[in-house]
């Protein structure tokens, strides 16, 4: 199956990658052979069996909502790793921006 | 022999006896980094001062009596687990200047033993490889030839310990990435159970896959880590509360008792599998069927041949959505632009190799509208059937026996272009994987050219137990 480049601009886009031309037709035809080969499963009849969506057979893994301290210590090496920071606040670009290239 | 070649055991003698002290030992461990690593490329960080200084307050331990199995032994961390106010890349450049705040548990564990950090060590990026040439500060070297890949992802924890670097290593196994390369560096180490250890402040890449375990010289070793390593952790809901056994006791315990072992026949039929390695495993496999406790038998797993396309399925999808997060945002590097969208996007361009990417455009693909079932969940339908294929066979038998990789160490840039060349070295090691059932590759041999040959023993699950015991008895053969 051959992925166009719509396609591949597409995925790129819903992942959050910039790609340049020649990574998308890198891509495609790298993408086009790994889902081929992934092909093989549909010769596997599974009619009627249960996903595995996990394998320890836990269920509901609770435990009491304490809130625990953070040391002012914790906390200034938390921040500190913040690429852009206003004080002791993370900062980011503006979220909702009418000019904003994310409508998808 | 100098100290820094010794295993967790006779370092542990040598240090209680006072033959030498940790910091001693440490500085072995550092001088030999000091004279490889520019070759091997195995670590990314030295954490030479905060070694030193552990490696003291480890000789007082020692001194005054409060010595633990791992007190003053050299170690090193993959790069993909947090250390505390160390440097984790993750092999990546959008995490070069990451410093986490917190120890992994498993790291917490064994550093309350008092073992002493050498440093971290260069993987494929967030675990993606089996050659290590996916890191983005370049491949790790195998120790017995320098032209060949170490294996991956965890390559530089292989080649850190193959290479008497430390003593031992941490390191992940989502697919096979402790056993493969232990096995191409002449090592050993262990895929725990899913749910066995504490994966908290494991870098995420497939959370229903992800492991985190020991690489060691021995066997011997690897139970005397798997001990501290495993157990129940608030932190991590994924962990059992079963009762750790006491590994590194039970090693030669039941030496007599019975055991049957299976040789699944899809193992040994691979075609391009190299020759020189399946005879060495099945020369190795004739001297176990010779003990008087051990009986071969064969058997089959038809579905094995599924097990690489559903994992290149399921580890991309769940990447493609545990990477979300690296987005530059919260740490790491941000790139410059100027709206949030290109912040993401460009972020992780400039600091993501194309395999992660690759992985990345994958999973989306498969996870996005209209491709869910026909990928992630027919995936996890022939997963389950992957599964019951081992629960079917494990009613005869009590482990079983298959080599760790189809070949041994291949030249790097070899299969660098070729995608699914480079997946199929994990054919042996992904079916263990996505069944979540334990399985240690052992060392039993080299080719002729001298490069190291692993075996790989899978048991059941939550079995850890049996698994090493026999890998023990091998070792010793």
């Amino acid at each position: 199956m051959k992925l166009t480049s719509q396609e591949i601009e597409h995925i790129a886009k819903l992942a959050r990658l910039e790609l340049t031309e020649k990574e998308k037709t890198m891509y495609a035809e790298q993408l086009s052979v790994v889902l081929d080969y992934i092909e093989v499963l549909n010769e596997v009849d599974t009619e009627g069996v249960e996903e595995t969506c996990q394998v320890t057979g836990l269920e509901d893994v609770v435990r009491e909502d304490v809130v625990e301290d953070c040391s002012k210590e914790a906390r200034g090496k938390i921040i500190s790793q913040f690429p852009s920071a206003h004080g002791n606040l993370l900062k980011v670009k503006a979220v909702f921006d009418n000019t904003d290239s994310t409508d998808l | 022999m100098n100290i820094n070649e010794l295993t967790i055991k006779q370092a542990y003698d040598g240090l209680k006896k006072g033959d030498f002290s940790s910091v001693e030992l440490t500085k072995a461990c550092l001088a030999r980094i000091k004279k490889r690593n520019k070759d091997i490329n195995a670590f990314i960080t030295v954490t030479e001062d905060l070694a030193l200084e552990e490696a003291q307050i480890a000789d007082e331990m020692i001194a005054n009596k409060k010595q633990k199995m791992l007190t003053g032994i050299p170690f090193s961390v993959k790069d993909a687990i947090d250390v505390a106010d160390v440097r984790s890349t993750a092999s990546a450049k959008i995490l070069d200047n990451y410093v986490p705040s917190f120890d992994a548990t498993v790291i917490s564990n064994i550093r309350k033993q008092g073992a002493v950090l050498v440093g971290k060590t260069n993987c494929d990026a967030f675990g993606h490889g089996a050659s290590n040439e996916n890191s983005m500060y370049g491949p790790v070297r195998n120790p017995y030839d320098l032209d060949r890949v170490a294996g991956g992802s965890s390559g530089g924890s292989a080649a850190s310990v193959a290479d008497h670097m430390c003593i031992f290593s941490i390191g992940e196994d989502t697919g096979g990435s402790i056993r493969q390369p232990a096995s191409l560096c002449g090592i050993a180490g262990l895929r725990p159970s899913y749910g066995r250890n504490s994966r908290y402040g494991i870098m995420p890449m497939a959370s229903s896959l992800d492991t985190v375990g020991p690489m060691a010289k021995t066997v011997e070793d690897i139970a005397i880590l798997e001990e501290v390593m495993a157990g129940r952790d608030e932190k991590d809901a994924t962990t059992v509360d079963n009762e750790v056994p006491e590994y590194s006791k039970q090693l030669t315990a039941n030496s007599k008792q019975k055991l049957k072992i299976g040789i699944p026949k899809e193992y040994f039929d691979l075609e391009g599998m190299d020759e020189e390695t399946k005879t060495i495993v099945e020369n190795k496999i004739n001297e176990i069927a010779k003990l008087p406790n051990c009986q071969i038998v064969e058997v089959s797993l038809p579905y094995t041949k599924y097990a690489i396309p559903v994992y290149y399925i399921v580890v991309p999808s769940e990447d493609s959505s545990n990477l979300g997060r690296i987005d530059g945002v919260r740490y790491g590097v941000q790139a410059q632009a100027d709206n949030l969208y290109d912040v993401y996007a460009r972020s992780r361009a400039q600091g993501l190799p194309e395999e992660v990417k690759r992985r990345i455009m994958i999973g989306t693909y498969a996870l996005s509208a209209g491709y869910y079932d026909a990928y992630y969940r027919k995936a996890q339908k022939v997963r389950t059937l992957i599964r019951q294929d081992f629960e079917r066979v494990f009613e005869e038998v009590d482990l079983l026996i298959t080599p760790t990789s189809p070949f041994p160490a291949f030249k790097i840039g070899e299969k660098k272009d070729d995608v699914l060349a480079m997946y199929l070295a994990d054919v042996f090691v992904a079916p263990a994987s996505v069944a979540g059932l334990p399985a240690v590759s052992v060392p039993v041999g080299n080719t002729k050219s001298g490069l190291p040959v692993g075996l790989q023993i899978i048991g059941k699950r939550l079995d850890e137990e049996h698994v090493l015991q026999l890998g023990h008895t091998i070792e010793r053969l």
